[in-house]
């Protein structure tokens, strides 16, 4: 009955709508008076996604890779240990506080170091710092905790070091659902770069989705650092840093062969540079205290990028972080 | 009834909310406004009825009879007399009144009278306002009769014979009063020797057949003064609507508070919320007539546990709000002694970072901070009080960054307590010393955006009452930065963050681009601090070893320092310490930590990485 009824019209609609002899806006038009298909969008009448806004990450040299830091996607910026990546962070939180935007650190490892972020030029009054830890048990649901775990539990020492860092973790993605549904915020930043790779990869996929679904139409920049891609394909933007050089003031020397065995330029020390022009003298005979750490030497690798526009140059770019009195 | 009063004649209103003990007790419970409900007052077991509302007159309760002879009705809702309820409800009415007139006279518990003079031209016609009060006492969970006429005694008269709004107009008193019974004349008399005199006036005049107030305006008034003396001139006069006398005005305190007691002891917070969201829709709607909000709420929960002297406290309120209750208690009970019960306190305090006027946000809030520190007894009375302050009116900027909404980032803030810990989120504040981790949390309360400016000068990095933001401390590393100063060339400065240039990205600000042209190379804390140890060489750091963490040890290959710090020496929690910024070889690649030599304990620590 119900063939009869509807099935008739509907393949004579489409006979009409597929004749040739029709115009192709007549055409489209047609389809879309088709009842069936009266909700549908046509392929061709798709908008096509509007290339986000972006703003300054702080340092110059990555935002002329990258194209600057997309609002409302999801940045993730991973690296090991002594690669950049706070002081990535701390530039991106110090540049969106001076553009007067409201921020916010998800601090899983509660890692910030209080000084470094005003040396980074952070307004600390525009930054909201979440200091996650999982020895702090207070506040905590504890009904649904002894429910999960019992009360008397041994663990091995690395064991439990991966249930606190999951503990963290729990917390840090519970408090970033919180800040992204509350709105208003210019960067959301989740610090992951001292979990553990084991436990930063367990976090579900369905949490990164949820966070790129909840920062997608939002001015919010949301920023993750890790030390190896957790996100995968939610984050719009990967971002690799490696640290290349470190410079000392007294001299620099090559420290092993992944910073290069290259002696690098002196930096106007003169003295320093005739204790090292000694082959005689070991690096140990310089007076320690005579030397002072000047920054580092960093190495920017853009491994994917959804937005629509491409890097500028390469797929890599070097910069050099200072130490706070190094000026 | 909606004839405007003459011009030249002062128009007054009069509030009453009859049945006003049940009323208080009805505004904690308004679901059982449509029941008959009685009132008791008087130690058990001889407790007698005091006020009763009209359903539990229908139901043929009357005053005065006992506890047991009113159970027998199982229709009827009995609640203990509760002055503190009173006491808030009356503070209620009054913030009614407040918020038309600022002449207000306190007449009794249950009647209010205002001067309306002039505020036709701020409110609209006297029907409209006489109106807009009896809704507005709704609103506050108290059902009042308001009356509007020129002179005083005859509009509190026509309140309290009268329901609902009624309006007389200039000559008409005496008529519209005619039909009100004898006993509206002495209704609301405070002391029991002043209601004996009504009651032989009343005796008086029933025997002359006297039994409405037309009857008794039209008794010649030399007859009266004969038989009845002054006091029966006065009642004449009033009774003909042709008093007149000045009215007293009355400052109350600026006090918001609200109170329940309960009849049974709470044990559950979920019970608890939902008396708390009663509590403090009222809060809200009282502050709200006064165009007020609230920057902090005071929640006090007295518990069946501990010892806690009750009296001392309620009759400080009722004194505050009302002189006439504590005495009318004392007359009642026939006390002025204090009950000791037992009970302990518990409270909490939310200071709001801006003056809030929204019942669920505060709601959710206590709920929050309740179920982080619940009470810990079961909870008999719950007093919940705001300090008012001016609304918050701002308007953003049409160009100015989004923030997050107050309201809303405070509860995000609650939240995120819950899920961390307390004193675990918020603003950082760096404390003035060299010791090392010297910050303390601070409520996170960011400041409005101000207006970007096109210059340098957009960037307020020394603002004089916020004196630890964007200032790098110059002590911070003394040694460090002597080193550097010594070493580098001279005149050259450490640039100031907002001085450096940078690059301008297409379509960026120059706010943006100020920092760009090179980052700080930030320290990674861990906390607490790794222990390592350490073999030394020559004195220097030449090995360490990490138990805690794998990838923390191995060869130094390469050393800086050490830079030595101590301070509060003077004090018990004196340090010194030697610092090392060391090199290490890691799987992929180099790591640079700052090693920690604490000279007081000797132990090394690993204090954190650059990063």
């Amino acid at each position: 009955m119900s063939s009869s009824l509807f099935g008739a019209p509907l393949a004579r609609d489409i006979f009409f709508a597929f004749s040739p002899s029709l115009e192709p806006e007549a055409l489209l038009k047609r389809l879309s008076e088709v009842p069936k298909l009266a909700g549908v969008t046509l392929a061709s009448r798709l908008e096509i996604r509007a290339a986000p806004e972006t703003v300054s990450s702080g340092i110059s040299e990555i935002d002329t890779l990258i194209g600057r830091l997309p609002r409302g996607c999801l940045t993730e910026v991973c690296g090991p240990a002594s690669s950049g990546r706070t002081s990535l962070l701390l530039a991106a939180i110090a540049a969106a506080t001076r553009r007067q935007e409201i921020c916010a650190l998800v601090d899983t490892s509660d890692a910030l170091d209080p000084p470094s972020a005003p040396a980074a030029g952070v307004d600390l009054q525009r930054l909201l710092w979440v200091r996650c830890c999982a020895s702090n048990r207070e506040g905590h649901d504890f009904s649904r905790a002894n429910k999960t775990f019992p009360k008397t539990r041994t663990l091995a020492p690395e064991k439990k070091k991966n249930a606190k860092s999951e503990d963290a973790v729990e917390q840090a993605l519970r408090v970033t659902d919180l800040l992204l549904q509350s709105g208003g915020f210019g960067l959301i930043a989740i610090d992951l770069g001292d979990v553990p790779i084991k436990t930063a990869r367990r976090i579900p996929l369905t949490s990164w989705f949820r966070f790129r679904r909840a920062v997608e139409h939002t001015p919010t920049v949301l920023l993750v650092i890790s030390q190896q891609s957790c996100a995968q394909t939610c984050a719009s933007l990967l971002l690799r840093l490696e640290g290349e050089k470190l410079s000392a003031l007294s001299y620099q020397r090559s420290v092993n062969a992944h910073f290069g065995n290259a002696l690098d330029s002196m930096v106007g020390v003169s003295r320093a540079e005739e204790v090292f022009a000694n082959p005689g003298t070991s690096a140990c005979e310089v007076p320690n205290h005579a030397q002072l750490l000047q920054g580092l030497s960093i190495r920017a690798q853009v491994l994917r990028s959804r937005l629509e526009r491409k890097p500028v140059k390469s797929d890599h770019a070097a910069f050099r972080t200072k130490m706070p009195w190094a000026g | 009834m909606t004839q405007s009063l003459d011009d030249r004649q002062m128009p007054f209103a009069s509030i009453f909310v009859p049945d006003f003990p049940v009323e208080a007790i009805l505004r904690g419970e308004p679901e059982l406004r449509l029941r008959a409900m009685a009132v008791l007052e008087g130690k058990p077991p001889l407790q007698k009825v005091f006020a009763l509302n009209e359903n539990a007159r229908r139901a043929s309760i009357e005053l005065g009879m006992t506890k047991l002879q009113v159970e027998a009705c199982t229709d009827l809702v009995l609640r203990s007399r509760s002055l503190l309820q009173e006491a808030v409800a009356h503070a209620a009415l009054l913030d009614c009144a407040q918020s038309f007139s600022p002449r207000v006279e306190n007449t009794a518990c249950d009647t209010l009278l205002l001067d309306l003079a002039g505020l036709e031209s701020l409110f609209g016609p006297l029907p409209k306002i006489a109106r807009d009060m009896a809704r507005r006492a709704s609103d506050l969970g108290l059902e009042a009769n308001v009356a509007v006429a020129s002179n005083a005694d005859t509009a509190m008269l026509a309140a309290r014979g009268f329901s609902g709004v009624t309006v007389i107009p200039v000559g008409e008193e005496a008529d519209r009063l005619g039909n009100l019974p004898l006993n509206v004349l002495f209704a609301g008399l405070p002391s029991d020797d002043q209601k004996q005199n009504a009651e032989q006036f009343l005796e008086t005049l029933e025997r002359w057949g006297i039994r409405n107030l037309r009857s008794l305006s039209a008794l010649p008034e030399i007859a009266i003064s004969e038989r009845l003396g002054q006091e029966g001139v006065r009642l004449q006069q009033l009774a003909r609507g042709a008093t007149s006398r000045t009215l007293v005005p009355f400052d109350p305190p600026l006090v918001f508070q609200e109170a329940v007691e309960l009849e049974y002891p709470l044990v559950l917070l979920k019970p608890l919320a939902f008396l708390l969201q009663r509590m403090l829709n009222q809060l809200c709607a009282r502050l709200a007539a006064r165009a007020l909000a609230a920057q902090e709420l005071r929640l006090k929960l007295e518990l069946e546990n501990g010892w806690q002297s009750e009296d001392g406290e309620i009759r400080a309120l009722s004194a505050a709000l009302n002189p006439e209750l504590p005495s009318r208690r004392s007359a009642r009970t026939g006390e002025g002694t204090r009950s000791h019960t037992a009970r302990g306190l518990f409270q909490r305090t939310l200071r709001l970072p801006v003056p809030m006027l929204d019942a669920k946000v505060f709601l959710k809030l206590l709920q929050l901070d309740l179920k982080a520190h619940p009470p810990g007894a079961p909870i008999m009375k719950i007093h919940l009080s705001a300090e008012p302050a001016r609304p918050r009116n701002s308007q953003n900027g049409l160009f100015l960054p989004a923030s997050p909404e107050p309201e809303k980032l405070e509860l995000t803030l609650a939240r995120i307590s819950g899920i961390v810990g307390e004193n675990r989120v918020g603003s950082l504040e760096l404390l003035d010393t060299n010791r090392p981790e010297a910050f303390r949390m601070q409520h996170f309360a960011p400041s409005e955006p101000r207006g970007l400016k096109p210059d340098w000068e957009g960037h307020d990095f020394s603002r004089a009452d916020k004196p630890f933001t964007f200032v790098v401390p110059s002590g911070l590393q003394p040694t460090r930065n002597l080193l550097f100063r010594l070493f580098s060339q001279p005149g050259k400065q450490c640039p100031d963050p907002d001085q450096r240039s940078g690059n301008l990205q297409p379509g960026s600000t120059p706010q943006e681009a100020g920092n760009s042209n090179g980052a700080v190379t930030a320290l990674r804390i861990f906390r607490p601090p790794l222990r390592v140890t350490v073999t030394l060489r020559d004195g220097k750091p030449k090995h360490i070893v990490c138990s805690k963490r794998e990838k923390v040890q191995g060869e130094i290959i390469w050393l800086a320092g050490l830079w030595r710090s101590s301070g509060d020496w003077w004090e018990q929690e004196g340090w010194a310490r030697d610092e090392w910024d060391i090199a290490l070889q890691t799987e992929p690649g180099i790591a640079l930590y700052r090693l920690v030599h604490d000279l007081l304990s000797g132990r090394w620590f690993i204090e954190g990485t650059y990063d």
